[in-house]
């Protein structure tokens, strides 16, 4: 079991592997975006039954939430990403730290932004500077110091690791995040979903919502390996393997 | 133990032979502080309550403008890779480094901060507690900036990026230094506040050397 998990992880870890087994991965990934995403949606925004207070209003719920969970899982998935990186210097979660940065900063604007649109009708404003929205645009402008660093040095590994410190350090924000809606009295509503209780609204409503969260979550996957087979071609170009691959791809006439 | 202090004493020391540029940002405190005056308001009644602000958010930026400093000389003229080399390890010799800073700017803003609270309006009392923020917050900045200065310390023009970097991070001791000025401006409990300043720093002391060590190394390897 042990020495199957090691060969599998170093044949991840190698990026001619990574490139070989994410294109079969990120076919099915794309696929359950492509399914979840709208069936979640459909779902939510037409035939669950109306907020009792909000009205139809609270249906941006199935996109706010999914993008700014996202977000977060974004950053964390950076930070392991990180301690990867500084610990055993593996190319490929290097990649994948840089890949998975301009998606993450996407999704927290997202969140921000459709949680704008959402406070405007409930709230009767745009913006309140309260824990949790501030936590979430500090969130972002962490994304931009990572996607900044990356544009600032040259030498793409250095650049790497001087990222995953940055990373590291900025991942105190998260745990502020979650618990900004309970350590503090705020505007903004608690958590919709916990692990260990069950949530505070009807099934026809959340399942929906489980849905769109499953689907965004695939989404990421699939763009994350999207952007790190790119990443890969790029840095690897030197080598024997994908100068092989593409001169096929060249020939066969694409 | 020594070690640091060498440490400390040689940055001190190489600080006073030009004394301008430690100067400098405390020059750009008190002008950055007497802007808000003159370009929102020069009312009593607005610049009392917003003085705890005005002060923290100058003193967060004049600390940030002395942070490129702090490691790129010594990474240019190659004195960083000899600390590296030496026998002691290179965290606590990074601290030391940053304790000079403290020195050579925390300090003198929380001495300034009396002048210039006394100009924005602000009763004596608060000031003392301002002051006390000063004394827990500014380590906060030079450690938590210390980070981003290894970070960037071999970029050609890092300032702005050093900014952008670091100003996140400085938020959470902002709003709590501003939050126990304004209790205190209500005649409000503001413990609370100063003791989570404490916890701040004390987190940022034991992690943030680290993280500047591994990126000082990481800017030497460029």
């Amino acid at each position: 079991m042990w020495t199957r998990f090691k060969r599998w992880f170093h044949q991840w870890g190698s990026p001619k592997g990574f490139y070989e087994r994410s294109q079969r991965w990120g076919f099915w990934l794309g696929l359950a975006a492509l399914i979840l995403i709208p069936a979640g949606l459909v779902w939510g925004l037409l035939f669950a039954p109306q907020d009792y207070q909000q009205g139809h209003s609270f249906r941006i719920i199935y996109f706010h939430v999914p993008a700014a969970m996202l977000a977060q899982s974004a950053y964390v998935f950076m930070a392991v990403a990180g301690l990867v990186v500084l610990v055993w210097r593996m190319k490929v979660a290097e990649m994948m730290l840089k890949s998975a940065a301009p998606i993450g900063a996407t999704f927290c604007f997202l969140a921000l932004f459709t949680g704008a649109v959402w406070g405007k009708p409930t709230w009767g404003t745009w913006w309140v500077w309260d824990a949790r929205l501030t936590s979430m645009l500090i969130l972002l402008f962490l994304y931009m110091g990572v996607i900044a660093l990356y544009g600032a040095i040259r030498d793409r590994q250095i650049a790497g690791r001087a990222a995953s410190v940055l990373v590291l350090v900025g991942v105190i924000n998260i745990p502020i995040i979650k618990y900004s809606v309970e350590w503090w009295n705020t505007l903004h509503q608690p958590a919709t979903f916990k692990l260990t209780e069950k949530p505070a609204m009807p099934v026809e409503m959340w399942a929906p919502l489980a849905l769109c969260a499953l689907g965004i979550y695939a989404c990421f996957a699939y763009c994350l390996l999207l952007r790190t087979r790119n990443e890969i071609l790029e840095r690897e170009k030197r080598t024997l393997w994908v100068r092989k691959l593409l001169t096929k791809e060249v020939e066969s006439g694409v | 133990m020594n070690a640091v202090w060498q440490v400390i004493r040689r940055d001190v020391t190489l600080a006073m032979r030009s004394r301008q540029e430690v100067a400098n940002p405390l020059i750009f405190f008190v002008l950055c502080a007497s802007l808000f005056p003159l370009g929102v308001s020069p009312d009593a009644d607005f610049l009392r309550p917003a003085a705890g602000g005005i002060l923290w958010v100058s003193a967060l930026l004049a600390t940030l403008l002395s942070l490129d400093s702090l490691f790129r000389a010594d990474l240019e003229d190659g004195a960083l890779e000899q600390l590296v080399l030496t026998r002691h390890p290179f965290f606590v010799l990074v601290l030391g480094k940053v304790a000079a800073h403290w020195l050579l700017t925390g300090l003198p803003l929380i001495l300034l901060s009396p002048l210039l609270g006394v100009m924005l309006f602000l009763p004596q009392d608060v000031i003392a507690v301002l002051m006390l923020t000063l004394l827990l917050g500014t380590p906060v900045l030079s450690l938590v900036g210390s980070v981003g200065a290894a970070l960037t310390a071999g970029l050609r023009g890092a300032g702005v990026l050093l900014s952008l970097l670091v100003i996140p991070l400085y938020v959470p001791v902002l709003i709590f230094g501003t939050g126990a000025v304004e209790a205190a401006m209500q005649g409000m409990p503001y413990n609370g506040q100063l003791a989570l300043m404490g916890g701040i720093l004390l987190v940022s002391l034991v992690t943030a050397p680290f993280a500047a060590a591994a990126a000082v190394r990481i800017s030497l390897s460029a």
